[in-house]
């Protein structure tokens, strides 16, 4: 269990707080999507969840440790990971070699083909290719899925898989969710505006000006999801819209 | 023929492939050939006009060949200077694979010039590998000094790969290319200096022939307060293709300069250059350490990817 109390944030030389007295916690196998505005703080409260920013106040426990002062790959060697919004792109790294350090050691060709295709992708095009600018957003982003789903964790981190792909690319990221989801092996936190994966969440937290607006299941908070008359930061599938 | 420990040390980090005395192969030793053997497409000849070094004849009956012409250095101030010319006949394929490695375990510098010229013949393919590489706990300097010259034939293609990745103080190259009609040469440079270091790198290729085309391809790392200089040279006198590419990584107080230059003398020659040169990023640092990497460790994944 991932359990957060009272986080708190300012960016240097503001006195705006990013992130403002926020506790929550995350339970077993429990699939948390965290949704807002932009500017909200969920990209930031998802740094200070795994050390890529250090929070003023407050504690973070998992499993009954306090990683608060944990540094990034401690929290990762802990069992944490975590997948950028913009993956960063690695001049003469090759997608194998990056797969395997995701890995933490060897990684057999099928195992990597495994990865590959479960995001959808042709694995023996992509195994010796450089994950660099030849490779298109929505290649990098589900190279960087891959690069979480190499190794067990107890719990995840997606800061908006859906960002910058494409439909077909959305719909194996959803199938990943899924299958993740419904093993229960591993805790996730989906940072996402997408109603598909909101759906699918056991709860879901609002988050506007750094504090939580709301955290429940769907239907518990539902006013403040469909405030202002509509679906709050939250773009509709097709077939359902 | 014996080969000690720390010339087989040097030898395995000089020589990928691995250094067998078998085939085709010459071991310049301390500044004289320790051991040498010819194949049946490759011979390898002492030169007979007073210069130190060989001639290797390489004929069109070599089909993926490989020749290996390491050299060793463990002498505290030796000054070697050796001269090899490389004959390679129309549609040869070998594979050449040289380098150099210096241990100096005393208080003279130690010096190697290798001044190396290839005739490729009409359709050959040659690919040469060189690698340097400096050891050894001495306080004497280690310095390298390679002087290339590469005639490619008609449709000949060659593949020059150079690496520098530890241990020598000083190194001044000198690579001079000359493209005859749909000649190809890829150019693969990868170096790595630390601490007071200095590398310079002079590259001039001429594309003459009508359809010749060159690749430059420089990767380089500079640590500690070394000192690297680039200045790749691409002169089109015909309708050619060029592209040069010179990307570094910058550290601590290291001091780099690229100096890309592209020359065209005809109407249909196209010629690119690009140079960048720029720290790690922190975004490729902080990825790794979620993947459990130390930042060090980050570092060193990120600086062996760049150079591979």
């Amino acid at each position: 269990m991932l359990k957060a109390e009272h986080l708190s944030f300012s960016a240097k030389d503001e006195e705006r707080k990013i992130i403002d007295d926020i506790s929550f916690c995350v339970n077993p196998g429990e699939m948390l999507v965290i949704t807002g505005p932009n500017g909200s703080g969920k990209s930031t409260l998802m740094k200070l969840l795994m050390g890529i920013e250090k929070n003023d106040n407050g504690s973070i426990n998992l499993d009954g440790e306090d990683i608060t002062g944990l540094n990034i790959d401690e929290r990762a060697n802990a069992g944490m990971g975590y997948a950028f919004q913009q993956p960063p792109r690695f001049k003469g790294m090759t997608v194998r070699r990056l797969l395997s350090i995701a890995a933490g050691g060897g990684l057999s060709e099928n195992n990597c083909c495994d990865l590959l295709s479960g995001v959808g992708l042709c694995a023996r095009e992509y195994l010796n290719r450089q994950v660099d600018d030849t490779l298109s957003g929505g290649e990098m982003k589900r190279i960087e899925i891959a690069t979480v789903l190499a190794r067990p964790h107890k719990i995840c981190l997606f800061d908006e898989p859906e960002a910058g792909i494409d439909l077909w690319s959305f719909s194996m990221l959803v199938k990943q969710f899924e299958k993740i989801h419904r093993e229960k092996k591993e805790s996730i936190i989906v940072i996402s505006h997408q109603e598909k994966l909101i759906n699918m969440a056991d709860r879901i937290m609002l988050l506007k000006d750094g504090k939580i607006a709301g955290i429940g299941s769907r239907d518990e908070i539902a006013s403040e999801l469909f405030s202002n008359g509509g679906f709050f930061g939250c773009s509709k599938t097709n077939e359902e819209s | 023929m014996e080969i000690d420990q720390i010339t087989q040390n040097v030898l395995n980090q000089i020589d990928d492939a691995g250094f067998k005395q078998e085939g085709a192969y010459n071991l310049r030793y301390n500044g004289q050939a320790l051991c040498h053997g010819d194949s049946e497409h490759i011979k390898i000849k002492k030169r007979e006009d007073g210069n130190p070094g060989i001639n290797v004849y390489i004929s069109k009956d070599a089909q993926d060949e490989t020749v290996h012409i390491p050299v060793v250095i463990s002498k505290s101030g030796m000054n070697d200077e050796v001269y090899n010319d490389f004959y390679i006949e129309a549609g040869a394929k070998v594979n050449i694979i040289a380098g150099c490695g210096i241990h100096n375990s005393g208080c003279n510098d130690s010096r190697h010039d290798g001044i190396h010229s290839f005739h490729v013949g009409e359709g050959a393919q040659v690919t040469y590998a060189e690698k340097h590489y400096g050891e050894g706990e001495g306080t004497g300097g280690r310095f390298l000094n390679p002087q290339t010259r590469i005639y490619v034939g008609k449709d000949a293609q060659f593949n020059l790969d150079t690496a520098q990745i530890k241990g020598v103080d000083s190194t001044k190259r000198v690579t001079y290319v000359e493209l005859e009609e749909g000649a190809k040469i890829y150019v693969t440079e990868r170096l790595m200096t630390h601490d007071e270091q200095q590398a310079a790198s002079n590259m001039d290729v001429v594309l003459n022939g009508k359809g010749s085309s060159a690749q430059i391809i420089s990767r380089s790392v500079a640590k500690g307060r070394s000192v690297q200089v680039f200045h790749p040279k691409a002169i089109g006198n015909n309708d050619c293709h060029a592209h040069i590419q010179c990307d570094s990584i910058i550290m601590n107080e290291a001091k780099v300069s690229s100096i890309p230059e592209i020359n065209a003398n005809h109407v249909e020659a196209a010629i690119i250059h690009e140079a960048a040169i720029g720290r790690i990023n922190n975004d490729q640092v902080t990825k790794l350490r979620t993947m459990g990497l130390s930042a060090q460790e980050a570092e060193n994944v990120i600086i062996e990817a760049f150079l591979n």
